[in-house]
């Protein structure tokens, strides 16, 4: 049985300018241990995949489909259903550690009150545990930074505290939402380095989620490449990286900067990510790609192609990867 | 009772984002979600009511507000209620003055105390705000700390002392009901003005020697409008009850003169003899004129802020 | 957290002496001078007054005089027109009154205020949110000197349960309505400020983060919410307690509740000069240190204020 189960997953948010859909029916799957990279640009619908398999989509947000964590269904789960499964089985990380935390609140509060919630620890056991957590993402002086407000930390080590605080119950599932994107280029080595060795140490599935390739090529084993709320492309890292076979995936590809080729050889995709509100009918990708034609106006199926990659495109692979 | 000073912060960060790429779309779009309001609609259906009938009740009127209708005089609770026949449609007051007559003018004086009041304050503020705000630096802070020094003044007695010690009169009491309701307004501009004067088309202006005064004016100024107009708009009510609040106690503007607040005092001061029309038709357009400029000054700041809801 | 204090205490002390000169100046800049007006003063107050400010001395001197009176021993001097009495005899009759039911009236504006602020934004777009809408935006224009006379007008004219005015010793028949009165319209704009301010904070990411935690929706509201939402709250409160002060002066009036207000606008009629003041620089000093507790409070909330 595979941990999380998506299913035909869609999401869309009622807007003032209407509905407003953000994911597509997606359907995925994540085994134990399995870190799963989802890529895309911003309002590819990645995180707001992430915020409904957790029930934490905004008011006006509804999903539909069905997620399966452990086999047990959560979509729209009532609260206290998922009130066991948030943090103590699935963690989240998001993007911006500055406004993440509670600013009013000391580190230590937040972080003993999901141990003393889900685990019944007393707060003394709870702030040891806290601390122990807190050495463990490599806060120096953990013992008396616990005591500290969010502010006065930096970005990199505010995101140390949110990771900390998310492995506390040490969760099957670690859902990392651009987890580097709001933080300085050095220090965002050091955060995918820290996930990467916890990863190891931990052994919890994890499912990053970014746009930046880089970051995934590091650290994922399977990529999903996601595009307008649907899934343009997914396969093992490897293989996708050496051979795109999706005019978006080699697109994004192409818009990586890379010292072996230089910044003549980078080309940033044509036109500006989709308007949510106004996608075109078919292949979302439509307007911006390089391959597209009349057949696109109707959206292709998600379906396997060679070494083990699935691909939503009517071109056949060898015209895009060549 | 007060401006929420958050939403129009909200509003002025947003007017100050805008102001790089002025257009008509601001102000088309603003138009277009206000028209769309129907709270704010409904407000200004009120305005334009009790407008109208600032301006031109008074033709209505079969009676002066001063004459005494000495057929009711004596028995106003029995003779005095509000009739066709007499001319009396509102009723007449303790002394068998015609009510109508009387409303008519407490809502012109409320009007104009409102937005004589609004105006000066907004005037001062602007100034005030927008001159520190551009100083910066020591200056600001100076001018700043002041204005924490005056707020924390409670200011309805200073004024009531003010105006028992200079005569009760209106210029005294537009001037003073200005001076003291410009300082959080003060507050919003300095703010705005301070985020704007970093901005590359002020710098631009600055750099090729246009005068402070010429860059405050043409460059400063018309992005503030749109706070200005909103934080007007919700000042006049404002300004009405505090004008109201003073007549109620007596010591706004003297007889003959009246005014929305001194009604509702003289009313309320003889429902015991069951007329309770002396308190129902003042407070009537007393609520409607508020009522009026809060919806569209709320309708105003929505049109401006959209993602304020 | 104490230097934030001090600088607070540093701003208020200056601001309170500002606002005693200032009337005092005002006083003696008043057309007429402050002792000359059109009604002869009578001789024996007249005399206390040469004698307490020495008139004879130049106005710096008297100012020093009169700050020195206040600061030292809380003396206001003399009234200006009834003969046997201090300033500090009226206020001292009055002051208990106005505040057991401003006091009274805060609370409830507060509590009542947030509550249904709160109960609003959680329940959005519910009956209760619209019952909380309708009565804040209702009560905008209930202020206190409309609120009084209708509340006479139900509860003492027509259902008769409650009397019109008198204050019997802080009997409740006679503290209900000055309290209602005084509180309604801040109870509104407590908790539509405190609605708005709740609804902002819920989208807050930060708030995710403790849904995500898997706590109660109980606790991520009472634990992560209300404390920000609760800043421009408190921003509030300062210009709410003028407000209540300024209010008080309606109710003592309307309600005959022997409240220091009545003493206001009876020296206000009667050009009571030094009544006027006494009152004015006792409602300032209140406000500021309410303002300086409300900065404390502001600074206890917020860390990053604090330092």
């Amino acid at each position: 049985m595979p941990l999380l189960e998506i299913d035909d997953l869609s999401v869309t948010f009622d807007t003032a300018d209407g509905p407003v859909h953000a994911v597509n029916g997606l359907s995925l799957t994540l085994d134990r241990g399995d870190t799963l990279g989802i890529v895309g640009e911003s309002g590819s619908g990645k995180s707001q995949t992430a915020f409904a398999v957790l029930g934490l989509l905004a008011r006006n947000g509804r999903a539909t489909g069905s997620v399966r964590f452990d086999g047990q269904e959560i979509l729209n789960a009532p609260p206290r259903v998922l009130n066991r499964i948030r943090a103590e089985r699935i963690a989240i990380i998001f993007q911006d550690p500055m406004t993440s935390l509670n600013p009013y609140m000391k580190i230590a509060d937040q972080m003993t009150e999901v141990l003393e919630l889900h685990q019944g620890l007393a707060r003394r056991d709870a702030l040891a545990e806290a601390v122990r957590m807190l050495d463990a993402v490599r806060i120096p002086g953990a013992r008396d930074r616990v005591r500290l407000y969010p502010h006065e930390f930096s970005g990199g080590m505010r995101q140390r505290v949110m990771i900390a605080m998310a492995l506390l119950c040490r969760p099957d599932l670690l859902i990392a939402d651009e987890p580097t994107t709001a933080l300085d280029v050095t220090v965002q080595a050091q955060i995918m380095q820290l996930l990467s060795d916890l990863q190891a140490e931990f052994g919890m599935a994890t499912m990053l989620i970014t746009h930046d390739l880089g970051v995934v090529a590091g650290f994922c084993e399977k990529v999903t490449v996601m595009y307008g709320g649907r899934i343009m492309e997914r396969s093992a890292a490897g293989p996708l990286f050496a051979r795109p076979t999706h005019p978006y995936t080699s697109g994004l590809l192409a818009a990586v900067p890379r010292v072996d080729r230089g910044t003549s050889a980078m080309r940033a995709i044509p036109g500006n990510p989709p308007n949510m509100a106004r996608l075109p009918e078919g292949c979302p990708f439509r307007p911006r790609c390089p391959h597209a034609g009349e057949d696109c106006a109707v959206m292709p199926p998600l379906v396997p192609a060679a070494d083990g990659r699935d691909r939503a495109c009517h071109r056949p692979a060898e015209e895009i990867a060549a | 009772m007060v401006v929420n000073q958050q939403k129009m912060r909200a509003l002025s960060d947003r007017l100050a984002e805008d102001a790089d790429s002025p257009g008509r779309s601001l102000w088309a779009d603003a138009r277009r979600r206000f028209l769309a309001n129907r709270a704010a609609m409904t407000g200004l259906a009120m305005l334009v009511l009790v407008t109208l009938f600032a301006l031109f009740g008074g033709t209505l009127a079969q009676w002066s507000n001063e004459e005494l209708d000495y057929t009711v005089m004596g028995m106003v609770a029995e003779e005095g209620g509000p009739r066709l026949d007499n001319g009396h449609y509102f009723g007449t007051d303790e002394l068998g003055r015609d009510l109508y007559a009387r409303t008519v003018q407490g809502t012109q004086v409320s009007l104009l105390v409102g937005v004589v009041g609004a105006l000066v304050a907004v005037s001062v503020g602007t100034l005030y705000g927008a001159v520190a705000g551009y100083a910066g630096g020591r200056v600001d802070n100076a001018m700043m700390r002041a204005v924490d020094v005056l707020m924390s003044i409670p200011y309805m007695f200073v004024l009531i002392l003010i105006l028992v010690m200079y005569g009760r009169s209106m210029t005294a009491l537009f001037v003073g009901l200005g001076l003291i309701s410009w300082l959080e307004m003060s507050r919003i501009v300095r703010g705005q003005t301070l985020s704007l004067k970093n901005r590359e088309f002020i710098e631009a202006a600055r750099a090729t020697g246009v005068p402070a005064a010429t860059i405050i004016r043409r460059h400063i100024l018309p992005n503030l409008a749109g706070v200005i107009a909103v934080y007007a708009t919700l000042l006049v009510p404002l300004m009405i009850l505090t004008e109201s609040f003073i007549s109620f106690l007596g010591l706004g503007v003297q007889e003959p003169l009246t005014s929305l607040g001194a009604l509702i005092s003289e009313g309320a001061g003889t429902i015991a003899y069951g007329t309770i029309w002396q308190l129902g038709f003042p407070l009537l357009f007393f609520v409607l004129t508020l009522f009026g400029f809060f919806f569209v000054g709320d309708g105003l700041r929505d049109a401006l802020d959209p993602k304020d809801r | 957290m104490l230097s934030y204090t001090l600088k607070r205490l540093a701003i208020a002390i200056p601001t309170l002496l500002i606002l005693i000169v200032v009337s005092f100046v005002l006083m003696h800049a008043a057309p007429g001078g402050p002792f000359t007006s059109e009604r002869e003063l009578p001789p024996e107050v007249l005399a206390n007054l040469n004698a307490k400010y020495g008139l004879d001395q130049p106005l710096w001197r008297q100012i020093v005089t009169y700050v020195w009176g206040i600061v030292t021993q809380f003396d206001f001097g003399p009234s200006f027109v009834y003969k046997d009495r201090t300033v500090n005899e009226i206020i001292a009759q009055g002051f208990p009154v106005t505040l057991t039911y401003g006091i009274l009236s805060f609370v409830v504006a507060v509590v009542v205020g947030v509550t249904l602020g709160v109960v609003a934004a959680i329940r959005q777009n519910t009956v209760a949110d619209y019952f909380a809408v309708g009565v804040s935006i209702g009560a905008q224009v209930l202020p206190n000197f409309v609120m009084a006379p209708i509340l006479v007008l139900v509860f003492t004219l027509w259902l008769g349960w409650l009397p019109g005015g008198g204050w019997q010793g802080g009997q409740w028949q006679y503290v209900i309505m000055p309290v209602i009165a005084l509180s309604t319209s801040f109870m509104a704009s407590i908790a539509r400020i405190t609605r708005s301010s709740m609804l902002e904070t819920l989208t807050m990411n930060h708030i995710r983060t403790a849904r995500a935690k898997g706590l109660p929706e109980r606790r991520v509201i009472l634990r992560h919410a209300l404390k920000p939402a609760m800043l421009p709250v408190i921003s509030y409160l300062g210009p709410a307690f003028v407000g209540m002060i300024t209010g008080s002066v309606v109710v003592d009036v309307y309600f005959s509740t022997g409240g220091i207000g009545k003493a206001f606008v009876d020296s206000a009629l009667n050009r009571d000069y030094a009544v006027m003041m006494g009152v004015t620089i006792l409602m300032g000093a209140l406000t500021i240190l309410f303002n300086l507790v409300v900065d404390i409070l502001y600074g206890w909330i917020d860390p990053k204020i604090r330092y």
